[in-house]
């Protein structure tokens, strides 16, 4: 029997069709069927300035929209060899280890949901409502912030903003504690998750997943350690893997990090220089809002920017950065125009639904569901 | 890395090698990707486990038009690469290199959604973003922002 499952199905999440063809309860095979939320990112950003693609990197992975931001904006800067300030990295990491926690968050509540926990959830938003709240006031948006730019970020982060991130650092440990307490040793917890959808490490790596999947089956290989982009390497803190490759080393692994992230943004907090957000002003880099009001070279600078936008080097370069989900990478080839005349974003969650057919296939039913949620995608990132 | 190892093996197929902002780049005849790349897979000096990202791009109006641009990493020795090819113009096809990572299936099925771009011996050569009518490949340089209608 033929079962056609989504694009609209609550454990979708999203509009990602499968059609699984069924054995009884057992799923003899299954296809993927995407694309349904296709808005042609890649060629829209053809015919945008350098400037105005951090706008469009949010709506690709809504979920972890700063860390979208990060890549791209460092794939810019490494194309432009210009290096943001030491304080600037540090706000950075800060928000986009919070976005990390935010997306796990996200992703455990559903995750949790869908294989019938229905409490958790309730207390991940809790957590990640708080998250959004400091987003909120740090950059004004809770789900599209647009919060790097060239050279740094946006804004300098204020004391108010600081002491909200400590006090949510300082709780969040415990509440952590509270989501293993409802889950962790829980059997029915365990008997859905231990033993389903392994995928072994070498499978792994010849499908190209990256993340948090591929650390539960084993290897540790993390691009904020191996190759650490925006002074990850100032930063103590441990890669956790799992062992079996199962969904509930996925579960352990992503509880685990987000522990780690939080130990991450405490120290970048308490140890945030002083200094500029972002770089002196110089061609490619906007010059400060308030400057622009009182300045004419200023004005003239950002009239110039946003009109025209600014031209870097023609070459080509590929930056790629640990998203929550995996290896995100942006790979622009520019001829020297304001506009890049190739934009392609290497979107972990695409190359990680990949391994679906394989985590299903001669497996139950209702192990397919733990499946699918276990990968963490985001149908905007698989589709763009 | 030793770029000069792989120039020795396969010399006769290397156009050129680039190196911009510490990324090497290794640009083939279109011929000898799939020999190349098994290459880079299995030779211990090298091991390129992880393909990351294979995609085309499109140079319309030079000529050749298609790039094929493959993204290497290896996690033994924490290294990547960049393997780019040219294609004819008229009817670009490639060697498929499903057989060496499994991670390029749906990426070659990408490239061939949106550039047109086949590939010889995939195990499953169809559109996978855009429809299976749809007319058109959507990132090519001559095919409008708007759409065709």
């Amino acid at each position: 029997m033929a079962l056609n499952l989504g694009p609209q199905h609550p454990s979708t999440h999203g509009v990602l069709r499968v059609v699984l063809v069924l054995d009884g309860e057992i799923v003899v095979d299954a296809k993927p069927d995407i694309g349904f939320l296709h808005r042609g990112i890649e060629k829209l950003a053809e015919y945008r300035t350098y400037h105005q693609i951090i706008v469009l990197t949010d709506r690709v992975d809504y979920l972890a929209a700063l860390s979208n931001n990060l890549a791209y904006v460092l794939a810019v800067e490494k194309l432009l060899q210009i290096e943001s300030p030491k304080r600037a990295h540090y706000i950075r990491v800060a928000l986009t280890e919070l976005q990390r926690i935010a997306s796990h968050l996200f992703w455990l509540g559903t995750h949790a949901h869908d294989l019938g926990a229905m409490t958790p959830l309730f207390y991940t938003l809790r957590e990640r409502e708080a998250i959004m709240d400091i987003f909120e006031t740090i950059t004004g948006s809770r789900l599209t912030p647009s919060f790097m730019r060239i050279g740094g970020v946006a804004a300098d982060i204020d004391s108010k903003s600081v002491r909200d991130i400590r006090t949510f650092i300082k709780t969040f440990s415990e509440r952590v504690d509270d989501y293993e307490g409802l889950l962790t040793k829980n059997p029915i917890w365990e008997s859905r998750t231990r033993g389903v959808g392994i995928i072994s490490s070498d499978e792994c790596i010849n499908l190209g997943i990256s993340g948090p999947l591929l650390r539960a089956s084993g290897c540790a290989w993390d691009i904020r350690k191996s190759t650490p982009y925006s002074s990850y390497n100032d930063f103590d803190f441990e890669i956790p893997v799992g062992s079996v490759g199962d969904v509930y080393d996925r579960y352990l692994v992503r509880i685990k990090e987000m522990r780690q992230s939080a130990w991450i943004v405490n120290q970048a907090i308490e140890g945030l220089p002083e200094g500029r957000w972002i770089a002196r002003e110089q061609a490619a880099v906007l010059p400060d809002k308030h400057n622009v009001a009182s300045d004419i070279y200023a004005m003239i600078h950002h009239f110039k920017l946003v009109l025209e936008g600014m031209k870097p080097p023609s070459g080509e370069v590929y930056h790629s950065v640990e998203s929550p989900r995996g290896e995100l990478g942006f790979y622009i080839v520019s001829d020297g125009g304001t506009k890049p005349i190739r934009l392609r974003i290497r979107p972990p969650s695409f190359v990680n639904l990949q391994s679906l057919v394989k985590m299903v296939r001669g497996k139950l039913l209702s192990d397919a569901i733990a499946s699918i949620s276990t990968i963490d995608i985001v149908l905007a990132e698989v589709d763009r | 890395m030793n770029v000069k190892i792989l120039d020795e093996a396969f010399g006769y197929c290397i156009t050129r090698v680039e190196s911009f902002n510490n990324e090497i780049t290794v640009v083939v005849d279109q011929w000898s990707i799939l020999a190349v790349c098994d290459f880079l897979k299995n030779d211990s000096r090298f091991s390129f486990d992880f393909l990351s990202d294979c995609c085309g791009v499109d140079r319309f109006p030079e000529s050749p038009r298609f790039w094929l641009v493959y993204h290497l990493y290896s996690i033994t020795h924490n290294h990547r690469m960049r393997i780019k090819t040219t294609l004819d113009d008229a009817e670009p096809v490639a060697d498929s290199v499903v057989s060496i990572w499994s991670s390029a299936d749906w990426m070659e099925r990408e490239c061939y959604d949106m550039f047109g771009i086949k590939f010889r011996n995939h195990p499953d050569m169809r559109r996978i973003l855009m429809p299976d009518d749809f007319q058109g490949f959507p990132l090519r340089k001559d095919f409008p922002l708007e759409g065709l209608e």
